[in-house]
């Protein structure tokens, strides 16, 4: 047996240069690995069988059972906006203004950004999790023995179920947080609520309502494909399925906040037209 | 590789002569021989696992592979029913090279075989009869009473019926490798295999799954190919053995052939384990 002659230690300046060129290749890279797992994953969505139960499935564990953490933080958030709302229009005797701010607040941005930010909490750090498990304990490859597309039985679900349900629940966290609005600002501030039902519909468009919800679609594709991505290609045991989870939430939270400024950019200037 | 002509069988084949699955070589397709792996290589990044690998397959019989750890058996298998891709060489079933299939074409092939993973990989979601099922859910349109029954009738033969409505994790190592054996029996495939279906399991536990693969075999008439380190099991139950060694089968032949054989390599790795001894003491 030849032992291998260890490599002579890289000079900083190369180190440096390494770092520097492969950043940003690396980051091309995973777009392309995440752009094939979708496509492959749309590809095997229109060929039969199709699975509609584990589309209920995943739609039940990702919805359903999302409701109550995203009507609580819905119901709050709403209440400390109308909050901060109502003290800062005091100032110039503007309170009734605070349903404009609720609505809009809520319905283009807070809304989906926080919504998804919990399902990326709740669901996708799940979804890295049960995949990155199932790979490391060969289950994805006893489905493949089984003449099964895995891409197919777990991960289009999985995105289906992500880009249907996000707008759902965004629609409960406008819900629920304009209700909190509504108790902070009305019951407990004592706001004129006519005031402040007339302003929250008259500023608020259909149009907001909209955008949001297609932010909030937007974000279930990329939380889900985030989450399905880094389970899917998990590797190196428990640690490295640890691993899979951590990095599931972090990439899918900032890619939310990122999307959430560059797809607002694109819309207020589409719609505004 | 020479064949004699009367040994060429030209199996008519299951598959839709219209439709291209791989390309068909005749001077692969065996009466004897249910696989061949012929000249096949695979690397991950610069590590050269398999190093023209050829290896043929005896149809009705228990094939053993063994050989040391990290030596590429369970890439092997895995290359065998199309899990991994080679880098090249070919791989005939039935005289149909499977490596340039797509997965579309691959899935097709994957329906003759069978596959008991080391630890079973059973799906730890799914009940023991919801395992026993899935391939039946997936590849056929029996109601679910026909399946659980049948699903019922694999797991008596393999004396588990009393556990189908437990999850894995309920149940010992040699109960989810039997599990295991029923999910991959209950299509009735033509082919089976075990990647080292003994790791873990005491030496009674160890006979018992010898004894399960040499029923499975005879009751069956399945193809077994067995991944193995355990050289007592290989040389009980095993027809015909190979060894991988370096990326490369340094040794194949019968029991018999193989007790004969005077590769240094092999004789040392077998007798080591003192399970046997060489009929032929000077290499």
């Amino acid at each position: 047996m030849t032992t291998q002659a260890e490599a002579p230690p890289k000079h900083p300046i190369v180190r440096l240069a390494d770092f520097v060129v492969g950043l940003p290749m690396g980051f091309v890279r995973g777009v392309g690995q995440h752009a094939r797992l979708l496509f492959q994953a749309a590809a095997w969505a229109v060929r039969p069988p199709y699975r509609v139960r584990l589309l209920i499935e995943q739609a039940e564990f990702i919805g359903v059972e999302s409701v109550p953490i995203i009507a609580l933080t819905g119901f709050f958030s709403g209440a400390v906006i109308a909050l901060q709302g109502v003290y800062a229009f005091r100032l110039v005797q503007a309170e009734r203004f605070v349903g404009t701010a609720l609505g809009l607040t809520l319905t283009r941005e807070l809304g989906p950004v926080f919504t998804c930010l919990m399902i990326t909490a709740r669901a996708a750090s799940g979804m890295a999790t049960e995949l990155g498990s199932m790979r490391i304990t060969e289950q994805i490859d006893a489905i493949t023995a089984f003449a099964v597309n895995p891409v197919q039985y777990l991960v289009t679900p999985r995105l289906l179920a992500g880009t249907i349900m996000a707008p759902l629940l965004t629609m409960v966290f406008n819900l629920t947080g304009i209700f909190g609005g509504y108790m902070a600002a009305v019951v407990i501030e004592n706001v004129d609520p006519a005031q402040f039902f007339y302003t929250l519909r008259w500023y608020t468009d259909p149009t907001d309502v909209f955008q949001g919800l297609f932010k909030a679609m937007v974000f279930g594709l990329t939380l889900t494909l985030v989450g399905c991505f880094q389970g899917f290609f998990a590797s190196g045991g428990a640690k490295g399925v640890g691993i899979a989870t951590t990095r599931a939430v972090v990439i899918s939270s900032v890619l939310i906040l990122c999307l959430d400024y560059f797809l607002g950019d694109i819309l207020l200037a589409v719609l505004s037209k | 590789m020479t064949l004699e002509s009367d040994e060429i069988e030209i199996t008519t084949g299951e598959y839709d002569p219209e439709r291209r699955l791989g390309a068909e070589d005749p001077t692969q397709r065996h009466e004897r021989w249910q696989v061949r792996v012929v000249r096949l290589h695979k690397s991950f990044d610069d590590h050269q696992v398999l190093r023209g690998v050829d290896l043929d397959i005896e149809r009705g019989r228990i094939n053993m592979i063994i050989g040391g750890s990290g030596q590429g058996k369970s890439v092997l298998m895995k290359h065998l029913m199309g899990l991994l891709k080679p880098d090249s060489g070919h791989i005939y079933v039935d005289g149909i090279d499977v490596v340039p299939m797509n997965e579309y074409e691959l899935n097709e092939i994957r329906k003759k075989f069978g596959l008991v993973f080391q630890y079973a990989a059973l799906f730890d979601s799914m009940s023991v009869e919801e395992n026993v099922i899935f391939p039946l859910v997936e590849h056929t349109k029996l109601g679910r009473q026909e399946m659980l029954e049948l699903a019922y009738d694999m797991l008596g033969k393999l004396n588990v019926p009393e556990h189908g409505r437990k999850f894995p994790a309920q149940l010992s190592g040699g109960q989810r490798k039997r599990v295991a054996l029923a999910r991959a029996l209950v299509l009735k495939p033509e082919i089976l295999l075990y990647d080292e279906p003994t790791t873990g399991l005491d030496p009674i536990q160890t006979k018992v799954a010898d004894d399960m693969i040499k029923e499975t075999a005879d009751s069956f008439g399945v193809t077994s190919v067995v991944i193995s380190h355990d050289m007592a099991s290989v040389f009980r139950i095993g027809d015909r053995i190979s060894m991988l060694a370096d990326g490369v089968i340094v040794a194949t032949g019968t029991r018999s052939e193989i007790l004969h054989s005077r590769s240094h390599y092999l004789r040392e790795f077998v007798e080591t384990s003192g399970a046997v001894r060489f009929e032929d003491t000077s290499p």
